[in-house]
């Protein structure tokens, strides 16, 4: 079986924080940043880069078409 | 492999839409509207009829609907999209028209312009977000509003003796002869928003093939109304409002034309 790697892109200006990506995300990839963008959200982050294998669930539930998913198979 | 040999343009599997446009939008965070209209922004973008396609914004919290989507739009008065998109659709019968409404707009004050509409079988797109309650206004209860839902104006819950029933407005719409294609989806799980995805796709072909109004129904949730975190009312969405309000097809057949009913 092929093996994918993935990586997110999120656009953290556009990032409200609101955490649909993380709690989407079947492999726990994501999670949202200690720091604040300019408006005050904690944006969301790759936090276990290893993990993800661009399925792009993250990206299909953000609301604010914020996160770009990249994908190459191993 | 680290992630800067991952992410090059040619590795690029999802990304946002240029029909989509670089505003930032205005919708509480999480709100399900971003995904809605992302969602028509793709469908508009793979049917390459962005050209053609022109969209009625509602009042409500998707009042500026103009400002995100690179598309030929017109702002309606309060509830009055439906009639907006009979009158743009009969003029330009070549465009694909659609309407994008909440509930306060279309279930409440537009009823009479949404069920005529849907009687005289216009070609065209309703896009109907459900989420219970009045958004922009500050959460009053809407006609939608679940019984023993506790919004603004009723703080002790939808009282049905005093205020009447949650009205499934799309079960009322699947009995008109005019319309072709009603159904209810949501977008709050990625396998919902595939679905979804597809259902639009299929009221924007129902338009251009001219088998009458297509009707698509988003059950949604106002987390800020609802005073819950996205993640929160989206659990609440799926346990109480998918009850009054089932997902599925409730209609699909196209209306049936003049010429084929009276054998001319």
């Amino acid at each position: 079986m092929a093996k994918f790697k993935g990586a997110v892109v999120v656009d953290t200006e556009r990032c409200k924080g609101c955490g649909l990506c993380v709690a989407a995300c079947p492999s726990k990839v994501l999670g949202l940043a200690p720091q604040v963008n300019a408006k005050g959200y904690n944006y969301a982050e790759m936090v276990n880069e290893d993990a993800c294998v661009g399925c792009c669930s993250c990206g299909y539930v953000c609301p604010d078409a914020c996160i770009s998913v990249y994908k190459v198979t191993l | 492999m680290t992630k800067q040999d991952i992410i090059k343009p040619e590795n690029l599997v999802y990304g946002k839409t240029k029909v989509l446009t670089d505003n930032i939008m205005h919708y509480c965070p999480g709100c399900s509207h971003g995904v809605i209209h992302k969602l028509i922004a793709e469908v508009i973008e793979e049917m390459g009829i962005q050209e053609k396609t022109i969209g009625i914004a509602p009042v409500g919290c998707s009042v500026f609907a103009y400002n995100y989507l690179d598309i030929d739009m017109q702002e309606a008065a309060h509830g009055r999209a439906p009639a907006l998109a009979t009158a743009i659709k009969r003029l330009m019968p070549d465009k694909v028209v659609f309407t994008y409404q909440g509930d306060g707009d279309l279930a409440a004050i537009g009823t009479a312009e949404t069920i005529h509409a849907c009687n005289r079988g216009e070609n065209i797109v309703i896009f109907f977000v459900n989420n219970g309650i009045y958004g922009m206004t500050g959460g009053q209860m809407a006609p939608t509003t679940l019984e023993g839902m506790k919004t603004a104006t009723c703080p002790y819950g939808r009282n049905t003796d005093m205020y009447g029933f949650p009205l499934r407005i799309s079960d009322l719409l699947k009995e008109i002869d005019g319309t072709c294609y009603v159904t209810r989806q949501s977008v709050h799980k990625t396998a919902n928003i595939v679905r979804a995805k597809k259902a639009i796709r299929k009221a924007f072909q129902n338009s251009i093939d001219g088998k009458g109004t297509s009707i698509v129904e988003f059950v949604s949730h106002c987390n800020t109304n609802w005073k819950m975190t996205p993640v929160q009312s989206n659990a609440w969405m799926e346990e109480h409002m998918f009850a009054k309000y089932p997902l599925g097809d409730l209609k699909d057949t196209p209306k049936k034309r003049f010429d084929e009913i009276n054998h001319l």
